[in-house]
């Protein structure tokens, strides 16, 4: 894995961490903007992994628990540059929300009591209930779409589950990942057995 | 031992958010609002707020708040990192065990059965969000009616735009911001 403008035995330490740090510092709204900026910098600019791997990486990210950008940017320092590398490139990503979060929070306190700032993040409050409306329904159409009847009783009993019964959120992920897991064995059995 | 507590917290969020975005929101809100007494609902109505107005992705964003709040600068790291330690491990595994195997169909089976279950638990987390918009509190009150109508405005307009035009989230934020400013600022009935 020796990509163009990369020696083999001098690992990149520094533009990795410097790249992994500027694109989470100017990236907004989260994973699925950060995937396509870092396969931009990684596989196009310096070219240091190539598409198909890439490809690979953001499957194995976004099928992690996890913050999918942190996960992504693991993966890459991983890959070019092994277990230092993930570490320094845990560090770029999560650095910048870190100290940007805390200084933001370092004045909240002060800030709240101030009727406009009050008025403007109530605001923005509403904003994102509507934000979150948009992706729930996107979603959920995009599980009717596939047209079987498992996945929309367990939309239906989850919700209930949390909403109504105030079952834990773990044992309703434990639950449901196992759901997951039998209907791939059985539909795979059946797959191979006709 | 509060940092211990703020420790393990964010470990159970790193470790049980599965699917991105916002599949950490519900979990948070389970962890910082009803398991441990961090935030109130509308402090963390504002947290996800200012986390979708910053860089950087929600978990990490609480976790920093949250600790900031429970236990100053140190707080916010042992936050971040108990965010950050399962996702370090369980990515490497994966990925040692995709270079293995060359595919992940249980793994991807797995994630399949979780989607409407993530589904589910974002739409119930949305819901009280909404509560907590239109009536400054997580449940419905006795009187349904007492709503912020100004709230609902925004929220039909801020909906519309999205579905209609698909607008940048980050335009409809702004907006219903600058809005609910100028709605406090004039005198309207």
């Amino acid at each position: 894995m020796t990509g163009r403008g990369m020696d083999p035995h001098k690992k990149p330490y520094g533009r990795l961490f410097w790249s992994v740090l500027t694109l989470s510092a100017c990236t907004f709204g989260g994973g699925f903007v950060i995937l396509p900026l870092m396969r931009k910098k990684f596989v196009q600019d310096l070219g240091w992994i190539d598409e198909q791997e890439m490809l690979d990486l953001t499957a194995i990210a976004q099928s992690s628990p996890g913050a999918i950008a942190v996960n992504a940017a693991i993966l890459v320092g991983y890959r070019v540059a092994g277990l230092p590398g993930a570490a320094l490139t845990a560090l770029g990503a999560v650095l910048p929300p870190l100290v940007i979060l805390s200084v933001i929070s370092l004045f909240y306190q002060a800030f709240r009591a101030n009727p406009l700032i009050a008025a403007l993040l109530g605001g923005m409050v509403v904003g994102v209930a509507a934000v979150i409306a948009d992706v729930t329904v996107t979603l959920i159409r995009g599980i009717l779409e596939h047209r079987r009847l498992l996945p929309v009783l367990v939309l239906i009993a989850a919700f209930a589950a949390v909403r109504f019964f105030q079952v834990n959120l773990l044992l309703v992920i434990l639950l449901c990942g196992c759901i997951g897991a039998a209907d791939t064995l059985y539909r795979g059995r059946k797959g191979a057995g006709a | 031992m509060i940092f211990w507590q703020l420790f393990l917290s964010f470990v159970q969020i790193g470790l049980f958010s599965i699917g991105g975005g916002y599949a950490a929101m519900p979990l948070i809100q389970h962890q910082v609002v009803d398991v441990h007494p961090w935030l109130t609902m509308g402090q963390f109505a504002d947290v996800i707020a200012i986390a979708e107005m910053t860089p950087g992705p929600i978990a990490i964003n609480s976790a920093t708040f949250v600790g900031i709040q429970v236990g100053g600068l140190p707080g916010a790291l042992v936050a971040t990192l108990g965010c950050v330690a399962p996702a370090f491990v369980i990515v490497l595994t994966l990925a040692w065990v995709y270079y293995r195997c060359r595919g992940l169909t249980l793994v991807q089976g797995v994630l399949d059965g979780l989607r409407p279950a993530v589904v589910a638990m974002i739409a119930s987390a949305g819901l009280t969000l909404l509560l907590q918009a239109f009536y400054g509190q997580r449940e419905l009150p006795a009187d349904w009616t007492a709503l912020d109508w100004k709230a609902v405005l925004l929220f039909a307009a801020g909906f519309f735009l999205l579905r209609k035009w698909k607008v940048n989230p980050l335009w409809i934020l702004a907006g219903s911001g600058v809005l609910s400013v100028l709605f406090f600022l004039l005198p309207f009935p």
